[in-house]
């Protein structure tokens, strides 16, 4: 279509490469931030996040205690600090397991078509069924409640999204002459599958890897929080919140808020991130 | 179009299908005797025997689902032997308060998104505003957002309830409010975003160009072309929020203490009250599969170009 | 009287956050009744001519000069007689009817919609609207009202396009390439319809056209347009028997030749410049093989000669050795 003659619009903030990236630096900052947190944790948490002390609950921000304690009167920062690793690693691996088995059933399927491809999309559709958190509760009535069943169960339920995504993007590298070229110069199907075609989707698979991050750890938080999850006395996000909220009415909403603050911060960083990597690859291929 | 219908309608109903097999199947891949599991853990041998024959326990699978399947139909969910009462009496006082609940919500995710979404695409300054609004809101849980609600309105400012439905229409409205907005906050937002992408890239195109060279007023620019045309996007992906809105039900009802489908749910859970379990899983199940079908109508009402059966 | 009058118009658009001068000065009045054919590649901005005629510029743009309708200027008009303008005076013909009309609204809504607008009954508008399709050569008008414009091929959808514009009774059409996006064997019959109904109409045009050809056989007079600049203004009549800028030479020479088909196609050596490149001479100076230093130091005024207007320093004494240019026998003799 060669309507417009002179560029009507200036092409919507394609961000530069040479000019900072300030949404990016931060929020893989940020990212980075709780990533040492979760891993250093012994070394950072000035306090053991499980010593309780009854006579010092519900305390306010103090020298000894810096965000103060909870109803128990334990460290409110050590049990954020410690609180990172069960909150993320949980997202985490949901994430790696979805992405690696749809991205291997996409590819698959996008090479052979046919009744392949017509099951993987049909069990696709039947999960698409289950909200996330539904299919949680329903794998913890069957196993009961803990860390692992609802990880599995939200692992299960992020496949068949990753699936459809990378699906269609590899279907259309799949028509694409080079996969032929590729083809007619004998290359074996899985060289080219993992060399090219995995190559060619992996800027798409971390936009939705970062994307999908945010909502697994909304999901096995909520997990955690109705208690069908990781279980007190343990430190996590979606537990304290879940813990702290019979302290609110006596008017120490600390725990929870504070709880709620981190999970949301590591959500809106790992959208934001998508975001921008998205909005940058768009960048790529309009230049 | 009705053929198109027709389809659609054909493959809802097998995944509905598939999604019940998979529900009622839950029991039998679960670790243990389904017939303890579904009495709740520990049972006499005698009460086991009884249940085992009153759910046909010993005949081959698709016998038992069939059976099932026919109950389910008929309106009956099933006997819940923790509580030991059938399924259908435990819910009946209990949907209720969810649909209330979540059409509450539903109105406040449509209008907030579509007003921000709109206000955020025409308008420059109120847009850069938004995004950064927008942006934050799809990052608050339902529970994080209730626990904040409750503090700053409950507790800090008394303004409404912390527990509880109500009993009257008025007094449901206000005991829900809270709730209903904790339930809202991230898929308004996230209705937001999309509207305003929508809205914009709407804005653009060459057809309101056409409409704006012939003098119609920017009013009708923006209701019969733009918005009109917005909401095709915006429909297609509704879907999500639906899901979302079961989900996040579940959660919130928990949160406020609300007496309905979710907390049910999750205390069945809690209780190992199998038969419960199943029942509320497949009516959350068959509702977002219904909810969406009917989206995908409302979206061919709304494009033509789908009508004629090519996606 | 002229109906239209374009006064040393200029453009700027904003570009990256920069504006962009993408109309230099184009001084183009037009008569009642009048057909101007506004000719020029692509880049040179000629459909930012008949956007800025209409107001359709982007958000952002500058512009310089003045458009007045029936003496009115265009440019001061306030949103009310914006309003007016668009709905009763001036129609504008898109060049993809594909996605220039609302593909979820039905082509009945499309045609009526603008005499809705200005408030009139949509019984009333029907009846106008069904008598139109049948003299744009659109059968079965009922069907089509109800049909929607993806149900409808690219020509028929531009006559519709014709139809919804003729339905306004303005007093001026700005046609955008209106057949350019259309099958090479339907293009033709469009035209002459869009001729046909002009014509019979009274009604003046401003074509905007890359096809030389084509502008020359529907429109009174020819405007050229290189680089935002107007170089050239002349009577249809004149076009080929009086040559006087290089450039319209050169646009007519390389043109294939339906006589003697198998002769090399001369093409205009170098590329075509945009506006915010030229430098402070004649735009077309370095591609010109006429082109003498004065050429590139100083731009050449749009002035009277004869019957119409050139922006050559050389034009006078060029008069007679461009023919033999244009002329394909000439040419490969």
């Amino acid at each position: 279509m060669a309507r417009v003659e002179a560029p009507l619009v200036a092409p919507t903030e394609a961000p530069s490469r040479r000019r900072l990236d300030w949404v990016l630096v931060s929020t893989s900052s940020v990212i980075a931030l709780l990533v040492i947190m979760a891993v250093f944790a012994p070394l950072l948490a000035p306090d053991d996040p499980n010593y309780a002390n009854i006579l010092a609950t519900n305390q306010g921000p103090s020298a000894a205690h810096l965000l103060g304690t909870d109803s128990f009167g334990r460290d409110l920062l050590s049990r954020l600090i410690y609180g990172a690793r069960l909150s993320l690693l949980g997202p985490a691996l949901i994430i790696v397991i979805a992405t690696l088995v749809g991205t291997a059933l996409a590819i698959l399927s996008a090479w052979y078509g046919g009744w392949f491809d017509r099951v993987a999309s049909r069990v696709a559709d039947i999960l698409f069924a289950f909200p996330g958190l539904i299919f949680a509760m329903l794998a913890v009535a069957m196993f009961g409640p803990g860390l692992l069943a609802p990880v599995v169960a939200l692992s299960i339920s992020y496949t068949p999204y990753l699936m459809r995504v990378v699906r269609a993007e590899a279907l259309r590298q799949r028509n694409l002459p080079y996969v032929a070229a590729c083809y007619v110069e004998g290359l074996r199907v899985r060289t080219i599958c993992t060399r090219h075609i995995l190559r060619n989707v992996m800027p798409l698979l971390l936009v939705q890897a970062a994307l999908s991050f945010g909502y697994a750890l909304v999901d096995l938080a909520a997990i955690s929080y109705l208690g069908l999850g990781v279980q007190p006395p343990t430190p996590e996000w979606g537990v304290m919140v879940s813990t702290g909220q019979s302290a609110i009415l006596a008017g120490h909403p600390q725990e929870s808020l504070l709880a709620g603050l981190m999970i949301v911060v590591t959500v809106v960083a790992f959208n934001l991130l998508g975001d921008r990597l998205a909005t940058r690859q768009k960048g790529v291929v309009r230049a | 179009m009705w053929k198109v219908v027709g389809e659609r309608a054909v493959s809802l109903v097998v995944t509905l299908l598939m999604a019940s097999v998979g529900i009622y199947g839950a029991l039998f891949l679960a670790p243990g005797n389904p017939a303890t599991l579904l009495a709740g853990g520990h049972a006499t041998p005698a009460v086991l025997a009884a249940i085992e024959r009153s759910e046909h326990l010993n005949e081959p699978f698709f016998a038992r689902y069939w059976h099932w399947l026919v109950a389910v139909l008929h309106g009956n969910l099933g006997q819940s032997f923790v509580y030991r009462e059938p399924v259908t009496t435990l819910l009946a006082g209990r949907v209720g308060n969810t649909v209330f609940l979540v059409l509450y919500a539903a109105a406040l995710i449509i209008a907030g998104g579509v007003v921000l979404g709109l206000l955020g695409a025409l308008d420059r300054r109120a847009g850069a505003v938004i995004t950064v609004v927008t942006s934050v809101g799809l990052g608050i849980p339902s529970f994080v957002a209730a626990i904040a609600l409750i503090t700053v309105f409950s507790v800090k400012l008394g303004w409404f309830p912390v527990f509880g439905t109500g009993s009257g229409w008025l007094s449901q409205l206000w005991h829900l409010t809270l709730p209903a907005v904790a339930l809202a906050i991230s898929w308004t937002a996230y209705t937001a975003q999309l509207t305003k992408a929508a809205v914009r890239e709407e804005l653009g195109r060459e057809h309101v160009e056409t409409a704006r060279s012939r003098g119609i007023s920017t009013r009708h620019v923006i209701v019969r072309h733009v918005l009109r045309n917005a909401m095709i996007p915006i429909t297609t992906v509704s879907g999500l929020t639906v899901a979302g809105l079961i989900a996040g039900d579940v959660v919130v009802e928990q949160a406020f203490g609300i007496n309905g489908l979710g907390s049910f749910l999750v205390q069945s859970t809690l209780q190992k009250d199998f038969a419960s379990v199943q029942a509320v899983s497949l009516i959350l199940v068959a509702t977002f599969v219904v909810v969406n079908g009917l989206v995908d109508v409302w979206s061919l009402v709304l494009d033509p170009r789908l009508r004629a059966g090519r996606a | 009287m002229s109906v239209l009058e374009i006064d040393h118009l200029a453009v700027d658009l904003p570009v990256e956050g920069v504006l962009r001068r993408v109309l230099h000065d184009v001084t183009l009045p037009i008569a009642p009744g009048e057909a101007v054919g506004l000719v020029g590649e692509s880049g040179a901005g000629k459909s930012m001519v008949s956007r800025a005629v209409i107001r359709l510029l982007p958000e952002g743009a500058a512009v310089h000069g003045d458009i007045r309708y029936a003496g009115d200027s265009v440019l001061a008009m306030g949103r009310p007689a914006l309003r007016h303008f668009r709905t009763h005076d001036v129609a504008m013909i898109f060049q993809d009817p594909r996605a220039h009309i609302n593909p979820v609204r039905t082509v009945g809504d499309f045609l009526v919609e603008a005499l809705v607008e200005r408030g009139e009954r949509r019984e009333s508008a029907t009846t106008t609207v069904t008598a139109l399709l049948a003299s744009v050569g659109v059968s079965d008008p009922e069907r089509r009202f109800r049909q929607f414009p993806h149900e409808l091929s690219g020509g028929l959808l531009q006559r519709v396009m014709i139809a919804a514009a003729l339905a306004v009774s303005p007093t001026l059409l700005l046609a955008d390439e209106p057949t350019t996006a259309l099958d090479v064997t339907t293009q033709s019959d469009v035209m002459v319809i869009l001729d046909a109904r002009r014509r019979e109409r009274g009604l003046a045009m401003l074509f905007v056209t890359h096809d030389l050809e084509l502008a020359a056989a529907v429109c009174d007079r020819i405007a050229v347009l290189y680089a935002g600049l107007l170089i050239e203004d002349v009577p249809t009549g004149d076009l080929r028997r009086d040559l006087r800028h290089p450039y319209t030479a050169g646009l007519l020479a390389s043109r294939p030749d339906p006589v003697s088909p198998r002769r090399r196609l001369a093409a205009i050596p170098g590329r075509p410049l945009s506006a915010f490149e030229i430098g402070p001479g004649c735009p077309f100076a370095p591609r010109c093989p006429f082109a003498v230093a004065r050429c590139l130091s100083e731009r050449p005024e749009l002035r009277d000669l004869d019957t119409g207007r050139v922006a050559c320093h050389r034009a006078e004494e060029l008069r007679g050795q461009l023919l033999s240019i244009a002329t394909p026998g000439a040419a490969s003799a």
